[in-house]
């Protein structure tokens, strides 16, 4: 490693900053229901350590399409592209402490060597109070390929593994609801990642 | 078999730590088990893409996105994403958001008793050129109270949040100005360790970049997470 630079340090996004990240478009990944694929909701609430809800929380997530190809120049897997997802969504929680997003289900996609990970979305948090914003990361219930998952295998503890993994929930205009809180401190605190 | 070039690892000292109750919101809000060690995959190393141009001039000046102009001192500020090896960061998006000359954000949550600016929302946004080169014309935040404890103040600031390559490259930071009395006294700025990593976010006044008559300049470049030089196969 040959680093030179002080990387830039994060700050809090405030409570602010809603005007200044606005992107409801953001909130709909399927390019307004065109992306392949089985179209999912995804929603849950974000508590502190109090139980309460934030209200004033940023939530992004990032994620494969429904074939398992990340829509970025560094995923060389020979898949499907597809023109309408792009992979990438924000919401902020409402006065419920409450997120929402529509997308589609997404394929698995390699781990290292030659490890498959299961179908999972990547997901940040940021929020006031949050000096750093928060990794985790979520899959669904369900899935074969959740047992043998090279990152959820390093979580050990069964109770915490259950933090990362949603539930079905509904339906909402004929779309799956996935329901996936996040608790940031205390009894069922989710998992939160270093990488 | 899929390799990984990583993006290194956070310098200690170099980030915030979220357990930091001297800034209160964070007493109920972090996380009090050690996050999980993850070992990147193509999950982390890919993040979403922009394309240049997917702005408009109106979204890099803030003070033409009403009537008339906003009150407060005209400033240019401008700067380049960069990773840790000094290599710029093309086409990614740099988002920014700040309070009025008066210290009062245009927020509904913001009851700060002081003026709201009708010709300033404070929100601007660009995706660097093939340089990593932003630029935005704006002008310069107040300084503003806040009930983190009795008569606290936050310093001038720019909010920033920028994306870079990758998810692990995303950064939201907020850009603060040379000779601020009131850093000193910021639990917020403060939260850094590392002094070096601190002043980092601290903007330059740049003679240069200022333009007679008209402007001040102020310069302040961003640094992402580098990579590893080879990639990790397993």
């Amino acid at each position: 490693m040959d680093a030179k630079l002080i990387p830039t340090a994060t700050q809090t996004a405030g409570p602010f900053f809603h005007f200044g990240l606005l992107r409801p478009e953001w909130a709909d990944l399927t390019d307004g229901g065109k992306a392949k694929g089985d179209k999912i909701v995804l929603e849950g609430r974000v508590t502190d350590g109090d139980g309460a809800p934030l209200s004033d929380a940023i939530v992004e997530i990032w994620h494969a399409n429904a074939a398992g190809k990340y829509a970025h120049p560094e995923d060389a897997q020979d898949k499907p592209f597809d023109p309408h997802f792009r992979g990438f969504g924000r919401a902020f929680t409402d006065k419920d402490g409450v997120y929402r997003f529509t997308t589609v289900k997404p394929g698995a996609v390699p781990g290292r060597g030659n490890a498959l990970q299961a179908p999972h979305i990547a997901m940040s948090i940021a929020a006031r109070g949050l000096l750093h914003h928060l990794f985790t990361r979520v899959y669904f219930v369900g899935e074969g390929l959740n047992a043998s998952d090279p990152v959820l295998a390093t979580v050990e503890d069964t109770a915490r593994q259950r933090t990362l993994i949603a539930a079905p929930n509904g339906k909402a205009n004929g779309a799956t609801v996935w329901r996936f809180d996040v608790v940031l401190q205390g009894k069922g605190e989710t998992v939160f990642f270093d990488f | 078999m899929t390799e990984i070039r990583e993006y290194n690892h956070e310098r200690a000292g170099g980030q915030p730590s979220n357990d930091w109750p001297a800034y209160t919101s964070t007493i109920k809000r972090h996380p009090q088990r050690q996050p999980v060690a993850l070992k990147q995959t193509l999950t982390e190393i890919t993040g979403p893409t922009f394309t240049s141009g997917w702005t408009g001039p109106e979204a890099t000046d803030l003070t033409k996105q009403h009537k008339g102009e906003p009150l407060g001192e005209r400033m240019i500020l401008a700067g380049r994403v960069l990773d840790e090896d000094g290599r710029p960061v093309p086409n990614t998006l740099v988002e920014i958001w700040q309070a009025n000359a008066a210290g009062r954000y245009a927020h509904a949550s913001d009851t700060h008793p002081a003026p709201l600016d009708p010709n300033f929302t404070g929100r601007g946004h660009m995706v660097t050129n093939e340089k990593g080169e932003y630029r935005f014309l704006s002008i310069i935040p107040g300084a503003y109270p806040w009930r983190n404890t009795y008569n606290a103040w936050r310093g001038k600031h720019v909010h920033f949040s920028v994306f870079g390559p990758a998810f692990a490259t995303r950064v939201i930071t907020q850009m603060y100005f040379p000779g601020d009395p009131l850093l000193e006294f910021d639990p917020i700025y403060n939260s850094v360790p590392d002094e070096a990593a601190r002043k980092r976010m601290i903007s330059r006044y740049d003679p240069n970049l200022s333009e007679a008559e008209w402007a001040l300049g102020y310069r302040f470049d961003i640094v992402l997470r580098g990579r590893h030089a080879t990639p990790a196969g397993l």
